[in-house]
């Protein structure tokens, strides 16, 4: 038997993705900052604690923050077909998706307040799984709207409830 | 069928009031019940502390009936050709409307109150995922009209005229009953253990409501200096296995009593309970297979119980009731529960016993050998350290425990690699899986909305994937885990024809 693997969707998330990303961790850290700031500032007796809890945060949050939108740009990527969805996505921990277009009961993007100001949504793909739905981050907005279009008339057209 | 035959409105079966009214009178008593005691206990006057405790308990007795009577006033129902409503009318204005084509379970429950009132609750579910909205509630309705309700709503409508009566052409037949014999698997679950457990807690919360807690520790301290540290916890013990195998047979019993699985033309039906009597029907239409699950013990006593995998099941978070909803056979003799089985599917034999089911590569016991081991070293990890805090007498329970915890999750983990394996049949994929239990689940490959494939950094270096099908049914989806890359893929593809193909290629030369 030959040997086969997986072979990558074929498009690519929007490279301002990556940035979307670093925000939206570094927004996290900047919160974790204030946050034990002004419980530092306020709460003299255990100023020492808390500070240093902050720092090990930090030790560990930065790095990540830095390096994983990196590393989930150039693992997540999508790809349409004639006949399923098909996505990867995840960092260290990855994760393909395969949902056949005859499956698909509900499509829709959204965008939150950081994704808006980079252009950025998410498209979600449902099935009738209770597992969860397929989600392709990071996708340009007018992208995501002409496939969330051509994907609800795909499911439309699906006869029957799709189980 | 006849023309315009739109049902009026109906009302819930007023009986419903009484039977609220005793329910919140019994419930009101026993939360009043330990305060009662208390007070008695704590030297008030037996008399006063009665006539206040029964005084609030007729007040909310008398609130609770008033509430179901308006429930009742302002709620109706009714079944037309097409739809099946229900309306709410009183403060908030609410109407819940089902159509009858996406009817797909029509349980029928009733406790022991209910039966003695001759009423029913009737649950009618469309078997779709969303959370609400997909399933009414009838509560209750007469114990005739519920049977009529789900002969009605489960019957497809037949271009003959013979549907209204529903009964005269449904072809029963009987795949199972009980066989008390089967009694003797009882024991041997998880039941015993915990219902053990459990009732040595009852009687610890029970003598504190009582004021006489300190007084049982005391005794059961004598009897441990008299009788020696070791033979008193051996009674206990043993006390505590006498009460968990009653309670066993009992639980048993209680549910299984008058089981009987049916297969009608279009439905599958589980008739059981001694004091509460339910009544499952589901739609044929929605089976997507079964799982034979061997509990440890019934495994090895050579006994299985078998599930059903269906599309619009309750999720994991409303299984909360200990009845589960999804069995169709109690734990009994394996053969025949590869039997039910196959009659369930409607095959000559089930297909987890005609299926070459292979297994997985090594890589995959390691892997389990290590999760056992680290298992038990952060156990004793956690002792350790307190016991480096506090008292030495932890150190000698973390020595303890790791000599004796070590070698039992080092076979649970070669068990559960032993009980990896999945395989094809014509119609359905298997996958097998279970540490201790074991669960052998066939899925019908139609049945299969899709596929999630997912590899951590350590099945990347070892050339594992883990596989799951995404399904409608049940909790979403099937595992298949720790499948070496090629095979996993090869079996994906298989099982959904053309499905995967489109996304793989060949393997780079090593």
């Amino acid at each position: 038997m030959n040997e086969v693997r997986l072979r990558p969707p074929r498009n690519r998330v929007e490279q301002r993705a990556v940035r979307y990303w670093l925000a939206n961790e570094l927004s996290g850290c900047a919160a974790a900052v204030v946050i034990f700031g002004l419980c530092a500032w306020f709460i003299e007796p255990a100023r020492f604690w808390i500070l240093l809890s902050l720092g090990v945060i930090m030790v560990l949050a930065l790095p990540y923050s830095i390096v994983v939108p990196f590393w989930r740009y150039r693992v997540h990527r999508w790809e349409v077909t004639e006949d399923a969805v098909y996505t990867r996505s995840g960092w260290l921990w990855q994760e393909w998706r395969i949902a056949p277009m005859s499956r698909i009961q509900t499509v829709d993007t959204q965008r939150g307040p950081l994704e808006q100001r980079f252009r950025l949504s998410t498209l979600t793909v449902t099935t009738a799984s209770a597992a969860g739905p397929l989600k392709i981050a990071g996708l340009d907005h007018e992208v995501a709207e002409e496939l969330a279009a051509r994907l609800t008339e795909v499911a439309q057209a699906n006869r029957g409830d799709a189980t | 069928m006849t023309a315009v035959e739109e049902m009026p409105w109906r009302q819930l079966h007023r009986r419903t009031v009484p039977v609220t009214a005793l329910t919140v009178a019994g419930i009101a008593a026993g939360i009043a019940a330990p305060f009662v005691f208390g007070f008695v206990g704590g030297g008030k006057s037996a008399l006063t502390v009665l006539s206040i405790a029964g005084g609030a308990v007729l007040l909310v007795t008398v609130l609770g009936a008033l509430a179901d009577l308006m429930r009742w006033r302002h709620t109706t129902y009714r079944i037309t050709d097409e739809r099946v409503e229900m309306r709410h009318q009183w403060v908030l204005h609410k109407v819940k409307s089902v159509p009858r084509e996406r009817v797909r379970t029509v349980d029928l429950t009733a406790n022991p109150l209910l039966r003695v009132f001759g009423l029913t609750v009737v649950k009618i579910g469309t078997g779709e995922q969303q959370d609400d909205g997909n399933q009414l509630t009838l509560d209750p309705v007469g114990r005739e009209h519920g049977e009529e309700l789900r002969r009605l709503l489960l019957a497809r409508p037949a271009p003959s005229a013979g549907e209204a009566t529903g009964e005269a052409a449904a072809g029963e037949h009987v795949l199972a009953s009980i066989d008390w014999s089967w009694l003797r698997y009882a024991p041997i679950s998880i039941v015993t253990p915990v219902l053990g457990a459990a009732a040595f807690g009852a009687v610890m919360q029970g003598s504190d409501w009582i004021g006489l807690q300190n007084r049982v520790i005391s005794t059961v301290g004598d009897i441990g200096r008299a009788l020696g540290v070791v033979p008193t916890v051996l009674v206990l013990t043993a006390i505590g296995v006498v009460i968990g195998v009653l309670g066993s047979l009992g639980l048993f019993v209680e549910m299984w009593w008058r089981y009987r699985l049916e297969r009608e033309e279009t439905t599958l039906r589980v008739h059981r309970g001694l004091l509460t009597t339910r009544s499952l029907s589901m739609e044929r239409r929605r089976l997507r297979g079964v799982d034979v699950f061997e509990p440890f013990g019934a495994r090895l006593a050579g006994a299985a119980r078998v599930d059903v995998v269906a599309t619009g099941l309750r999720k994991k978070s409303d299984q909360q009731q200990k009845a589960d909803p999804t069995t169709l056979l109690p734990t009994a003799p394996s053969a025949l529960a590869h039997r039910v089985a196959a009659e369930v599917l409607g095959v000559e034999a089930s297909p987890q016993s005609t299926t070459t089911i292979h297994p997985h590569p090594v890589a995959a016991r390691g892997r389990r050998i290590r999760w056992a081991i680290y298992l038990v070293l952060g156990f004793v990890g956690v002792l350790v350290l307190l016991g480096l805090l506090l008292t030495t007498v932890l150190l000698h329970i973390a020595w303890i425990a790791a000599v004796v915890l070590l070698p039992v999750a080092i076979a649970l983990g070669v068990d559960a690699y032993r009980n990896l394996g999945h395989g094809l049949s014509n119609e359905y994929l298997i996958t097998r899986y279970g540490a201790g239990s074991r669960h052998t689940v066939a899925l019908v490959r139609t049945g299969v909305i899709g596929w999630t494939i997912r590899r951590s950094p350590f099945q990347r270096r070892v050339g594992l994937l883990t596989l799951s099908a995404t399904t409608a049914a049940n909790n979403g989806e099937y595992f298949v885990r720790d499948v070496a890359e090629t095979e996993g893929l090869r079996f994906a593809e298989e099982a959904v024809p053309g499905l995967l193909t489109p996304f793989l290629q060949a393997a780079p030369p090593r």
